[in-house]
């Protein structure tokens, strides 16, 4: 049964992963890259948040060292790419599986970290009125993250150097020619982006499930991808403003979770199915364009063959225009 | 030693630059070129496909690193210096339409990016109202009514208002030199006609040194100065001043026949 608890957890945890999303835009859409390092900067970013916070650091300060660590995981992906011209998404999957080891031993060999110190759920939960709910804290928390990264992204890709990576991404060729560094510029690109999505699981290890797991990377770019397509396909217009557009993601963000959410209160589906769900999602999503293309087409040839009949068949075989 | 002559813009000396180098397609494809450029002059460049020409012009703008010689832009020594340091000095323009604008940004965004070429970019604004002035006016000397649509995405504009807004955004910041690479070719002969007027206009009108590659002799003899002919990686005809004036296409072929005992390789030249 869907119930208004079902939709409230989809907006909170929609809101926090959409701050994994808005880093997946960045590479997807803006610098044109499929950027698979977030399957690892997002247990990253957790792994660091946790341990730091168990040996007794501020979360606030651990929370800014997973940020810094997504960065250094862009960077990798950044170097890999840009300097030895391996491709794009192997790059990604080098630093992804690297990761991989490096997270297990950030987490001391074990598979998840449970936070036992306070963390930032407990800053917010002393903040706000006592007993919250998680859900709650969730959501406010998130709204204030995502409308002051929305602010920041909206300012930084309207400055000079945030035009030249939308320049670089649009089209390589011309940002050299005019004087744009393209390589550190994707290297920039690719660290903001794995920043956010180190910050994101980050924040998913502390609000939502109480600890970092090494698994919890899984499926993140497609995660991201699918919240990307559908923040776009149901809210952008073509020539939306900039800050308009993320929003959009980040509404995509949450809509998506909500039908996962939705989707798992269903008694035949098993929560193992995310994966399929989101998998089915994403290829829709990918496919509409072609789809909606090859039904326009079929129609307007319906249309043209009843005119050819009507219209040119009946006078050419009328005999008038027959010589 | 170097005896510099006052109105040298740049100085190509004993350029040689070969392809796939330790492979068995290694191609030498600049082969002992040299040329100098004076301040001010329109040099058109012809020759026939695979020449070099193209080639030559990305070992100006650093796209590729020459193999030997050496390259002198106003004195300075840029043999070496990346496509990125060059950007500051050479405005480019390419053949294919798509090259030289970003699709995806508005055409003020992508004349905002050219503005820049000439300096480093930091936080500031990408754009700020008092350039957008200068955008409109600029725009307004196409003739092509783009003033008015200046936060159209570029990728919807054809590609011959693309060539124009490329032209524009080579010159927008004055180029110590201008190079054009075929920059009409993929352009319908009315609109190809109309950017080469264009480009002649902004070449003289703001004094530019520039290159212009064309396939189509008859341009090469009306534009520019100075003519350069090409083949097999060096410069083989160069003719200036009341001797161009005078040039008919059967010269030039004629000349090319002396000068490289062949025929000239290719049909488009004289077709145009
Ligand atoms: N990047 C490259 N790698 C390998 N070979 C190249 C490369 N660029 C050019 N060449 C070769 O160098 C030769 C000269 O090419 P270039 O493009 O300079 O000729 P061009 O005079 O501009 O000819 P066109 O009139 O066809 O444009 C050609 O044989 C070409 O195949
Ligand atoms: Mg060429």
């Amino acid at each position: 049964m869907i119930t208004t608890a079902t939709l409230i957890s989809g907006l909170a945890q929609g809101l926090i992963w959409a701050i994994m999303t808005l880093g997946v835009y960045i590479t997807f859409r803006i610098l044109d890259i499929a950027d698979l390092t977030v399957e690892g900067s997002f247990p990253l970013g957790a792994a660091v948040t946790a341990v730091l916070i168990n040996g007794g650091m501020h979360p606030v300060l651990a929370v800014f060292m997973a940020i810094l660590a997504g960065c250094a995981a862009g960077l990798v992906t950044g170097i890999f790419h840009t300097i030895f011209k391996i491709p794009a998404i192997l790059s990604g999957i080098l630093t992804m599986i690297a990761l991989y080891s490096v997270n297990i031993r950030i987490m001391s060999d074990k598979a998840t970290v449970a936070i036992v110190q306070p963390s930032v759920k407990k800053l917010m939960q002393n903040l706000l009125p006592e007993g919250t709910p998680s859900n709650t804290i969730s959501i406010v928390l998130g709204v204030i993250v995502c409308l002051a990264i929305v602010a920041l992204l909206y300012y930084f890709f309207g400055t000079e150097i945030g035009c030249a990576v939308r320049a670089t991404g649009s089209n390589q060729n011309m940002a050299r020619s005019l004087g744009v560094r393209t390589d550190r510029i994707i290297i920039l690109g690719l660290m903001i982006s794995n920043a956010l999505v180190a910050l994101s699981g980050s924040l998913i290890a502390q609000l939502d499930y109480g600890s970092a797991l090494v698994t919890m990377g899984q499926g993140t770019i497609v995660i991201g991808l699918a919240s990307v397509i559908i923040g776009e396909v149901i809210f952008i217009r073509k020539d939306r403003n900039f800050a308009i557009k993320l929003i959009a993601i980040i509404a995509g963000a949450i809509i998506y979770r909500t039908i996962i959410a939705c989707a798992l209160t269903f008694s035949f589906l098993k929560a193992t199915d995310l994966k399929i769900i989101t998998a089915i999602i994403v290829s829709i999503a990918l496919a509409l364009p072609v789809i909606k293309q090859s039904i326009a087409e079929r129609k307007l040839r319906a249309e043209n063959a009843k005119r050819f009949e009507t219209e040119f068949l009946n006078a050419d075989m009328g005999g008038e225009h027959v010589a | 030693m170097l005896i510099w002559e006052v109105s040298t813009l740049l100085n190509m000396m004993h350029i040689e630059k070969s392809f796939n180098i330790g492979t068995i397609n290694e191609k030498k494809v600049l082969n002992d070129l040299s040329l100098t450029i004076n301040d001010g002059d329109f040099i058109t460049v012809i020759g026939g496909n695979g020449a070099g020409k193209s080639t030559m012009l990305n070992t100006i703008a650093g796209v590729y690193k020459v193999d030997g010689g050496r390259i002198l832009l106003d004195g300075q020594d840029i043999t070496y210096k990346s496509e990125t340091d060059r950007a500051q000095y050479i405005g480019r323009v390419f053949q294919d339409p798509m090259m030289g604008t970003a699709p995806t940004m508005m055409i003020e965004e992508n004349l905002a990016m050219a503005y820049r070429r000439t300096k480093k970019r930091g936080l500031g604004w990408g754009i700020s109202a008092k350039e957008r002035e200068i955008y409109r006016q600029a725009l307004a000397q196409l003739g092509l009514g783009l003033e008015d649509r200046m936060s159209t995405k570029v990728g919807l504009l054809s590609g011959g208002q693309r060539q124009a807004v490329t032209l524009l955004m080579a010159t927008l910041q004055k180029p110590k030199l201008l190079l054009l690479d075929e920059h009409t070719a993929a352009l319908d002969p009315a609109t190809s006609a109309k950017v080469l007027e264009l480009s002649d206009k902004i070449i003289k009108e703001n004094n530019l040194t520039a290159l212009m590659v064309t396939h189509n002799m008859q341009n090469a003899i009306d534009y520019g100065n100075r003519l350069v002919m090409m083949n097999g990686g060096r410069i083989i005809l160069d003719i200036s001043g009341e001797e161009k004036k005078r040039l008919t296409i059967e010269d030039l072929l004629k000349k090319f026949e002396s000068v490289s005992g062949g025929k000239f390789t290719t049909d488009s030249v004289l077709l145009g």
